[in-house]
């Protein structure tokens, strides 16, 4: 048991690649997150212009995207697009498929956040001579971002956690490399490293997530 | 031939779609298949170890926190990456279709006892003491009083989780399982078109949006009024 999943030897040799896996899954979520997070400011502030010309479509958009799962989103771009001639890298379309899926997350989350600052705020501020977006950029948004915390918190857990998807468009992340010292070794001691250091890497957010809910949830009495 | 005809006899080619056909369908049972015993072992496991925590076991209490944060914390494909190619070399060797279905159980599992507990918590003490007082047993007061209103605060984040979820049966395409994006892509690659994959998109779309659809609704009629 201890041979085939903890085999120290085996641990020494792919430590380096898995160390390199561990490093792109960090770079890759430095730059997919803030592109979700951007995706869903877009959105958020696009639904906040009340026409239902706007607002149909935007919840249409947002649905889709909620409804269809990432890894089928990611298979598209990365083997269907080349027949239309169009070859992006692995890299590139986990870009695009997370552009599109989790900013429609965090576009719903923002969405409740602004609608939880009440109209009295805006019209407040208006009052005061501030135009419309210098309302929702100072007075709107940072309460709004508040509110929701710990809803953003739980969809960058779940943002990082999904770059894993990389590795089947061979987007050289930590679940890839361990899998590449997993069919070099041919032991599954990498796999178990991969597992472990996700878990090091996300246990804290998870435990102030729990904490935060709990106390969401029960302060709704 | 245009540019559009070209596209559509690329992406839309109907012989090719017609062919596949059959394939694309024994996906969607698949996924219908894995997404229900998903979604009853998963919620079914996590509503279990929310009533177990409720005895207030300490112990116990410290274990089923553990496994709820090791389960929050791994990705899903993770684990049945590991399920399925790593529990070989110890011995029982599930399919891709079982290593799927487990993995994905234990997440909804640990997600679904962290909002029952939540929801099962948000209910003041003083309910508790007054229900027992009046005779109720410890599970009189559980079932009668506390979960039916533990059960109307845990729904909306409960679907949405749920749904979140059950498209990662998606991910069994990577361990061999048959379900839609296993069958689109094999297909594909048979064909040398992308039409099945295109297929296999509108299946899922037809399967999941309107389940998104109706969660939307859910959520706004079991939103606790403001």
């Amino acid at each position: 048991m201890i041979e085939a999943f903890f085999n120290i030897e085996i641990m020494k040799a792919a430590w380096p690649i898995v160390l390199t896996g561990l490093w792109n899954t960090i770079l890759l979520s430095l730059i997919v997150v803030p592109l979700g997070l951007l995706g869903g400011l877009i959105l958020a502030l696009l639904a906040s212009i009340k026409h239902p010309l706007v607002r149909w479509p935007l919840m249409a958009w947002v649905d889709f995207f909620r409804a269809f799962p990432p890894l089928v989103l990611l298979v598209l771009l990365f083997a269907g697009l080349p027949f239309a001639g169009l070859e992006l890298g692995g890299f590139a379309c986990v870009a695009i498929a997370f552009f599109l899926n989790t900013g429609s997350y965090y576009g719903e989350i923002f969405r409740a956040g602004i609608d939880s600052v009440p109209a009295g705020q805006v019209e407040a501020a208006r009052s005061t001579g501030l135009s419309r977006m210098q309302s929702m950029r100072y007075v709107v948004l940072p309460q709004a971002v508040r509110n929701v915390m710990p809803d953003l918190l739980s969809n960058t857990l779940e943002v990082v956690k999904l770059t894993s998807l990389g590795s089947v468009v061979a987007v050289p992340e930590l679940l890839y490399e361990a899998r590449q010292a997993q069919s070099i070794t041919y032991n599954p001691t990498p796999i178990v490293m991969a597992a472990v250091i996700y878990f090091l890497l996300l246990w804290p957010l998870v435990r102030l997530l729990s904490r935060l809910e709990n106390r969401a949830l029960a302060g709704r009495h | 031939m245009s540019g559009w005809d070209k596209f559509v006899e690329t992406f839309f080619n109907a012989k090719v779609m017609v062919k596949y056909l059959p394939d694309i369908l024994s996906g969607v049972v698949v996924t219908i298949e894995l997404a229900l015993l998903i979604v009853v072992t998963g919620l079914g496991a996590g509503l279990a170890f929310a009533l177990l925590r409720s005895l207030a076991i300490r112990p116990l209490n410290w274990l089923i926190i553990f496994v709820v944060d090791l389960f929050r914390s791994l990705p899903p494909l993770v684990i049945i990456v590991l399920m399925y190619f790593g529990l070989p070399y110890a011995g029982p060797a599930p399919s891709g279709f079982v290593s799927t279905w487990l993995s994905l159980a234990f997440v909804l599992m640990a997600f679904s006892e962290e909002i029952f507990w939540a929801g099962i918590t948000s209910i003041p003490k003083g309910q508790w003491e007054a229900s027992r007082s009046t005779g109720l047993t410890f599970g009189q007061t559980l079932f009668n009083v506390v979960l039916p209103q533990a059960f109307r605060l845990t729904i909306p984040p409960l679907t949405n989780r749920t749904i979140a979820i059950t498209k990662g049966t998606a991910l069994g395409t990577v361990v061999a399982v048959t379900e839609i994006l296993g069958q689109a892509s094999s297909a594909m690659s048979n064909s040398y078109n992308p039409s099945p994959l295109m297929m296999g998109a509108a299946a899922y779309v037809v399967l999941f949006l309107p389940v998104v659809v109706a969660a939307r609704w859910v959520e706004t009629k079991f939103a606790w009024k403001r």
